[in-house]
Parts: C-alpha cells; structure tokens; sequence
C-alpha cells in the first residue's frame, strides 16, 4: 500500500472536466422535465389544472399523482412522503406535477402555466406549535405530531441531582442547515429495449433509488437498473429527494417510451430537498465538586418537518450519544422527533450527532468553569477508557479506547495548556486594542456505521480476467468521498498487486447484491471489510489451484510483489501465467464475499444495549479572535485528530478531515436554513452562506491509529466524526474570548453582547 | 459572422444562440460539458471559463461578450500530447480533487491567478478562489495544489498558458 500518494481513480476524469454527471449526459431524442411546486405551505383539496400547460409549445406530458401506476407516496421508514402530491400539500416543497416537453427552456415556460388551487390550513411552523394542544395534525399516518420517541434509563438521576455540588440547567438550539452539494439534483432516465429503466442520477444510494423509482413505477426492482456515475457531493443529502427526482424522469420515461432528463435548478434544490434536523435541547447536568458528572436528565426535540424520512435513526443516535463520549451512571433522556409544516429534514453528515455534541461539549465546559476546573481535567475526569461502561450500557472492551490518547494528541499539537491561559475572557490582551482571544476544544465518539439502527451488511465481487488483470466491485457508492480508491488499495494490498491491476468495475443495482447505503461512516469499515472477505476466498481458490505448480502446498502458497509465491520464495507465478494455468484448469477466477457488521443489541423502552460495534474517538481544537466592536470572529488555528483505525488512503483522509471541519465551521458560524412562514428565507448562495476560501485558517490533521479489531481491514471511518464536533469548540473558543455563552446556532454576536 | 474562440479553434455562433449564457453555450451548443452548472447566479463559480485571460462566470456572462475572444474551458487547459497541465497535474498530486464539481472551476481560476501572478502566497490563493465554493474539501488540498503548482512551473520554467494555446 502507498499510504502517502493521493490516489483516486477518478482524478484524472475530474480535473479535466470528463468525469460524466448526469447534466452531461445527453441522448438522442431525450425530453426534458420541470418539477411543478403545489405553492401552499400547508392546504387540503388541492387541484392541478395543466390544460394551459399542455398548450404550450413543446410540452408532452403534464405528469401528476394521478398517472402514477405505482404509489405516489414513499419513503425509508414510512412511506409517507409525496412524490406527486395530490389532495393534501404539507410543505412548501411539495411537487404537484412534473411537466415532461422537448427543451428544457419548454418545459420550464408549460410548469409557470400550470395552475394550482387548494384551501389553506393553518400551518405548524415550529416545535412548540406543533406540541400545543389541538394543534393541526401533519403527519398522513397517526394522530399526533410526535413522531417519534426514543427513551434512555441509565440509573435514577432524580435523586442523586440533589447531593450535587453544581446543578447546571441548560437550553440549546440549532438550526436547519442545507447540504449544498454543489451537483443540483439531476436525473436521465433511459427506457431500454429489454423493459427495464435505466437510471442516471446525481444520487448517493442506488439502492435506496432504484427503491423509491420501483414503488412509483408499480413495478420489481428488477425492472430498474441503477447506474453508478460521478455525483457531485451527498453528505447524507441525496437520498430521498434526489430519489425521487430520479423516480418522476423514470416515470416521465415510461409513459413517454423515450430518454428523459430532469436537472434541478439551485432554487428548486434549496425549496425541495431535505434539511439538518433543526434541535433544541434541554439539560440537566449535576456535577460533584471534583467535577464529576454524577447525574443528567436530558429532553430534546427534532424538527422532522412534514414527512418522516429518517428521523427515528436520526434521533436514535442522539439518543445513543445522548451524553458524548462520557461515563454517567445516572442519566435519563427523551428524544423526541416533531411534525412541522417545514421542509421535511433527513440524513445529513453527522446523524443526530452534531446538534448533541454542541450542547454536550459546551455543559463540560460551563461545568469545568463554574467549578474553576480545568477543561481538560473536566474531561478527563469523566470520558470513557478502556473497559468503560457507556450511558447505553455497553461495555467498551472490544476495541482500543483511546479518548484520551487522542486528545492529549491534540492539545499537544495546538499547545492548549499554554494557549488557554492566555485567552481574554472579554478583556483585550492590550490596553485600546479591541481584539479578543480565545481557544476552545471539544471531544466525541461516535458509533461506526448503522449500529443497531438497522441491518448492517456488505458484498464484494472479484471477477478475475485470464490476462492477469482483475475487476472489482462492491456495494458501496462513490460519492466523491473517494470510496472505490480506497476499496481499490485494499484489494492490491490484500492480494500484493500492483493498483494498476485492480480495476474498479462501474456498479449498478443490477450487478451486484444490496449492500445498504453509503452511509454512517459505514464506506470504508463495511466495504472495506467485504473486500477483505472476497480477497481471501480470491487467494483460497487460486491457492487450490496453483499449489502444484508452485510445488508446495495451498497453504504454503503466497501472494505479494504483485506475483503468486511457492515456500521459500523458490517458485513463483506472474498474475499472466497464474491466469493461464487457471484457464486452462477450466476454473474461473472470481470470488464474492460478504461482510456482516459484528452484532449490536438494543432495547427500545430502556435505551440500553450495545449500541455500536466500534467507536471513532475525536478531538478538535480552535483558536479564534473576536473583534469586540463589531463581534465579528476570526478563526485562526484548527487542528482535528480522529483514531480511524486504520489510514487508507492519507491524503484523501486528511481531506475528508478538512472538509468535514469546514462544513461544521459553517454550521457553527454562517450557515441558517430559516423560513419565513414556511417558506425558506434563502434559494441561493447569496443568502445562504458557505465557508469560503478566505472564511477558512490553515488546518492540521492528526491521525491516530489503532487498528480495530471489529473491522477487518482496521480501518474505521471518518466521513462524519470530522464534522460533529468544531462547532462547540467554536462556541467554547468564543466563550473564551468573550466570557459570553453561546447557546443558539449560528453562533452570532452582536457589539452589545461584547460592550 | 459572430465567432469566438474556444480553446483555440474558431465557432461561428448562429445569431439564434447570441441571446444564451455562455455556460449554456459551452455545455449545450460546444458539448463542452466540463464547465459546471452550480447555481445559474454566478455565486458558486463552478462555472468559471478564461475569457481573454481573466476568469468569469460563464453563466452570467452572454456569449454575444464573448463574441471576438479568447474562451478557454477546463477542456483546453491540457497539453498538446494529452499531459495533463501543471496546474491540473497538482490538484491530482495534492488530494485537492473529491465529487470534482468545482474542480474544474477552481482550475481555472487559478490558472487566471497564475497567468497574473506566478508565486502567490497562500493567502493570495485563497483570495483568487473566493469566488469559487467548494462544499468537500475544505479547500486546504486545494491551496495546496495551486501552490505547487506555482512552484513546479517556476522551478522547472514551465509555460503557465493552457495547453490549447501553445498548439497553434
């Protein structure tokens, strides 16, 4: 393995601009669709009137709720979310009709002509109304706006609050925040000779795709194939949306019998697709006077919007982590999720975790400074080791436990002893200069991959060719993230080639089994260990074969070097001549593996169980600057160390570091999905505000590996770990520079906060 | 006639076309589909182009400007042979490239950075590339790229222009 080279597959496609994403594709003959909004935040009777539409020249097919052959309505849990729309519209982002012509530029003028008509009801706009009694109910199943609760019981903190030397009792909110992948939802779908629908989409989980196309089409799943091509960024957000956008052009190419194409403008992305769980949080945190968390009541509510999506697992990882990565024998919490009229909020990089660690990490060091604690010492005092027991129960022994390694690592490597004396806890450092200076840190574990969210499996197929030269596929998607290099340098590691030899075969739901969806930091840990499994049974098979002539036995036989080894080195094979002899034994060369995730255990009334079968450790350390004039803050320093396991591809590691630091610094500090009556505030860049090049310090990663058992490749995962933390470490870096608490996210502070 | 040049070679543009973006020209008329669509707003920069040496947002900008100039798209930036140029040579060397739909905007801008300036300190860099978001990488890998780009071309006197321009 190369750990230093920044190996992608894809990198020379995409840096000359001939990597395919489905707005380059074009066929001949292919329409084009334009998705129609219901424009009601909150209504019943609704009526599509589309004859002036279909007048208009160019236009095909005016598509509505009405054409579908299938079910209009789907989704992973509940199948409750509108693909079509039709009587009831429950958020600004219901589609209505898909208006299918010959342009693009027709197809947008027939959807502005086709009108619609509904009587409005009263919306529920926020957590609160939607708790009130007698308020209008959203949800299409049930009778109640909570839709879901999850319970942790930990031991009875009720009594033990009163024995505590400190009783913190605290809220904090955070906001919806858009994925702003920078690929707007597109997709072509292709009506093929055979009877099935070929699907090219700006997508991230072909599975859950060709799920939500199938329900609409009334049709198997075999019936739909799935192709793999390049997608610009997901972070958990081209799931449900992005699936149906696929699902309305396969419906759009059935009913036409030709090619179609629907790429989604900015503006309909931001109106339609689904959000970060906006949360507010309640604590009660009792604290000995040594500074140990002794008891903790927590109560939170996700805003779920109008549909269900993925809420339940969203919120049972808050609930799992509902206390960061500290042991506390007595904690309860209730973790509740809430219909809204809002845009329906899903998957998004992190999972629950975010929002948690945000109000986590800030009450230890609210704690540590009411107490005149160290912060670190806060920590330390209370973060699980090895053979720790978590708030869940779960005995953590079946993996190295390096919390503390990794974040003795980072306050080494930022110097944060020496640093925290010098923050300025709202005094400037110099007499008439108005800059403040702070340092801040926070810390997580987070389970790897689904846990006992849900069935957790994954498969490799090695299809070996007679000229030495070997294709690989697993089930798990590329969405940028670089997951087919890294699946990639693990099969040349495991069967000592040269990565030239592996190549990674372009996937489609066709080729290769379900293997769940490239989510939870579930990528490399999942696929990777799958490629693990095939690799072996790869080796296995050749071994039989090629023993005799290596003059040994098979399991003398070796692999490295990029050739195939007798004992001692004193036979050996090219992969060229291996391939031959195999070829000529009439035996085919080819393997499929499956990796099942170690089991998990959990018990819904009580919250307690083996929640996850390993843990990714975390530690992230800021230092900024607040100009006390004008509260504008300036990140200076970030420095971000994660136990991974196992480092796969380093370069490309570090980015997906970087770029997870990035996206938290915009949630900490610029990023705001607000509506104005239900309707979102922001549909472009303009308003909505990402990180930029120059919003940005120079960051360091540090990477801590211990290979974990569980995993067998020892790789653990990244892709949400490196998100999940910088925002309180922002808020406690603000902290100490200002002396000002920040409980509300975005982070926002005005000159009268500082005065 | 109304002509342009792209990447090198003449176009006549059909009067028809004079009132599209040049995005939508580049992508729909040229099927140069490297030059991304992100936002239509000139907010997200996936669509920059070289227009007469200076980067622009070929989506607010109509091709009838671009009538009797010099276009050049991520499609021209490689060499005569295919080589990759140096500035693209070092997104790939530096880890700077994941979903890739800025990529080629960020390529561009910083070839108009370089074509100006050939030893831009780092904040330099992050100011050229402002205008260009990037929601995977964080943008350091690519800071680093440009930087190393800059510092391959200089120390090995290697030409800065595109590739399509050094063929004729």
């Amino acid at each position: 393995m190369r750990p230093n080279a920044a190996f992608r597959n894809d990198a020379r496609a995409k840096v000359t601009g001939r990597a395919t994403y489905a707005d380059d594709i074009s066929i001949a003959g292919m329409l084009h669709a334009a998705p129609v909004y219901a424009d009601y935040v909150s209504a019943r009777d609704l009526v599509v009137d589309a004859s002036e539409a279909l007048a208009s020249p160019g236009c095909v097919r005016v598509i509505t709720a009405a054409d579908v052959p299938g079910t209009a309505c789907y989704g992973q849990i509940e199948k409750d979310y509108p693909i079509f729309c039709s009587g009831r519209v429950r958020s600004y982002g219901d589609v209505c009709a898909l208006v299918v012509a010959e342009t693009r530029s027709a197809a947008k003028a027939a959807a502005a002509l086709v009108k619609v008509a509904a009587t409005p009801v009263k919306p529920v706009l926020t957590i609160d109304e939607a708790l009130e009694p007698g308020a209008p109910v959203v949800p299409s199943y049930g009778d109640t706006n909570v839709v879901t609760h999850h319970r942790l019981r930990h031991g009875d903190p009720d009594p033990v609050f009163e024995a505590c030397e400190l009783v913190l009792e605290e809220e904090f909110t955070t906001q919806a925040i858009e994925h702003a992948y920078m690929e707007p939802e597109t997709a072509v779908c292709v009506p093929r000779s055979d009877g099935v629908v070929e699907v090219y989409g700006s997508m991230q989980h072909p599975f859950s795709t060709r799920r939500f196309v199938a329900a609409l089409l009334g049709e198997p799943l075999s019936n739909v194939e799935v192709y793999t091509i390049a997608v610009g960024g997901g972070f958990g957000g081209k799931d449900d949306t992005a699936a149906a956008v696929c699902a309305r052009a396969a419906l759009a190419a059935r009913l036409t019998g030709r090619p179609v194409k629907l790429r989604y403008d900015r503006e309909w992305s931001f109106r339609e697709s689904y959000k970060r769980h906006p949360y507010r949080m309640r604590y009660k945190v009792g604290v000995s006077s040594e500074g140990r968390v002794l008891a903790v009541r927590a109560t939170m509510h996700a805003d779920s919007g109008a549909y269900l999506s993925v809420t339940p697992w969203v919120t049972w990882r808050s609930t799992a982590q509902c206390f960061g990565p500290y042991v506390v024998d007595d904690i309860h919490a209730d973790v509740y999720g809430v219909a809204t009229n809002n845009v329906f909020t899903g998957a998004m990089r992190g999972f629950g975790a975010p929002q948690v660690n945000f109000a986590v990490e800030q009450l230890m060091d609210m704690a540590a400074h009411e107490l005149k604690i160290h912060p670190l010492g806060m920590r330390r005092i209370n973060m699980v080791k090895q053979d720790s027991v978590t708030v869940t129960g779960q005995r953590l022994d079946g993996h190295v436990v390096s919390m503390e390694d990794v974040m003795n690592r980072v306050v080494h490597e930022i110097g944060y002893r020496k640093k925290y004396e010098h923050c300025s806890f709202g005094k400037p450092a110099a007499e008439g200069s108005d800059e403040l200076y702070g340092i801040g840190l926070a810390i997580s574990y987070r389970g790897a991959s689904l846990g006992a969210e849900g069935m957790d499996f994954c498969s490799c197929i090695i299809n070996g060719q007679y000229d030495g030269s070997i294709l690989l596929e697993t089930g798990i998607h590329e969405n940028g993230q670089g997951a087919e290099s890294a699946m990639t340098l693990i099969l040349a590691d495991e069967l000592g080639v040269d990565l030239g030899r592996v190549r990674y075969k372009r996937s489609s739901t066709s080729s290769i089994p379900d293997s769940g969806t490239t989510v939870a930091t579930r990528g490399t840990v999942m696929g990777g260990s799958a490629v693990v499994v095939a690799a072996g049974q790869y080796r296995d098979l050749l071994s039989r074969h090629l023993a005799d002539r290596l003059r040994c036995r098979p399991e003398d036989v070796t692999f490295h070097d990029d050739k195939i080894w007798g004992l001692n080195y004193e036979y050996s094979l090219t992969w060229e001549e291996a391939m031959r002899e195999l070829f000529l034994q009439r035996v085919t060369p080819y393997a499929f593996g499956t990796f099942q995730a170690p089991p998990v255990s959990w018990d819904d009334t009580t919250g307690q169980g083996d929640a996850y079968f390993t843990y990714v450790y975390s530690c992230q350390a800021v230092e900024l600057t607040v100009d006390r004039k004008t509260g504008k803050i300036r990140l200076l320093n970030v420095v971000a160390g994660h136990d991974i396991g196992k480092a796969v591809n380093r370069a490309l590691l570090l980015g997906q570091v970087y770029g997870g630091v990035t996206q938290g610094v915009g949630m900490a500090l610029m990023e705001d999905f607000a509506y104005e009556d239900g309707r979102p505030a922001c549909e472009n860049f303009d308003k909505y505000l990402l990180p930029r090049a120059t919003d940005l310090p120079e960051m360091t990663g540090v990477i801590i590996e211990n290979r974990d058992p569980n995993s067998l490749t020892g790789a653990k995962g990244i892709g949400e770990p490196a998100l999940e933390l910088i925002a309180p470490a922002i808020a406690n870096a603000v902290f100490n520079a200002t002396g000002v608490r920040c409980r509300d996210l975005p982070i926002r502070l005005r000159p009268e906060d500082l005065a | 006639m109304n002509q342009i040049t792209i990447n090198g070679a003449p176009y006549g543009v059909a009067d028809d076309d004079l009132e599209l973006s040049l995005l939508e020209y580049l992508r729909e008329r040229r099927f140069l589909t490297g030059t991304k669509n992100g936002c239509e707003r000139g907010l997200c920069g996936s669509c920059t182009v070289i227009v007469d040496g200076k980067a622009l947002r070929s989506c607010r900008t109509p091709v009838e400007k671009a009538i009797g100039k010099s276009v050049v798209t991520i499609e021209g930036m490689e060499g005569p042979g295919g080589e990759p140029h140096p500035i693209q040579k070092a997104f790939m060397d530096a880890g700077a490239i994941q979903c890739g739909f800025c990529t080629p905007g960020m390529v561009m801008s910083a070839y108009a950075l370089l074509l100006r300036d050939p030893d831009p300190s780092r904040d330099e860099i992050r100011k050229a590339l402002k205008g260009n978001l990037c929601r995977c990488t964080g943008y350091q890998q690519i800071v680093d790229a440009v930087s190393l780009a800059a510092k391959v071309m200089r120390e090995q006197a290697l030409p800065v222009e595109a590739g399509c321009l050094r063929k004729r």
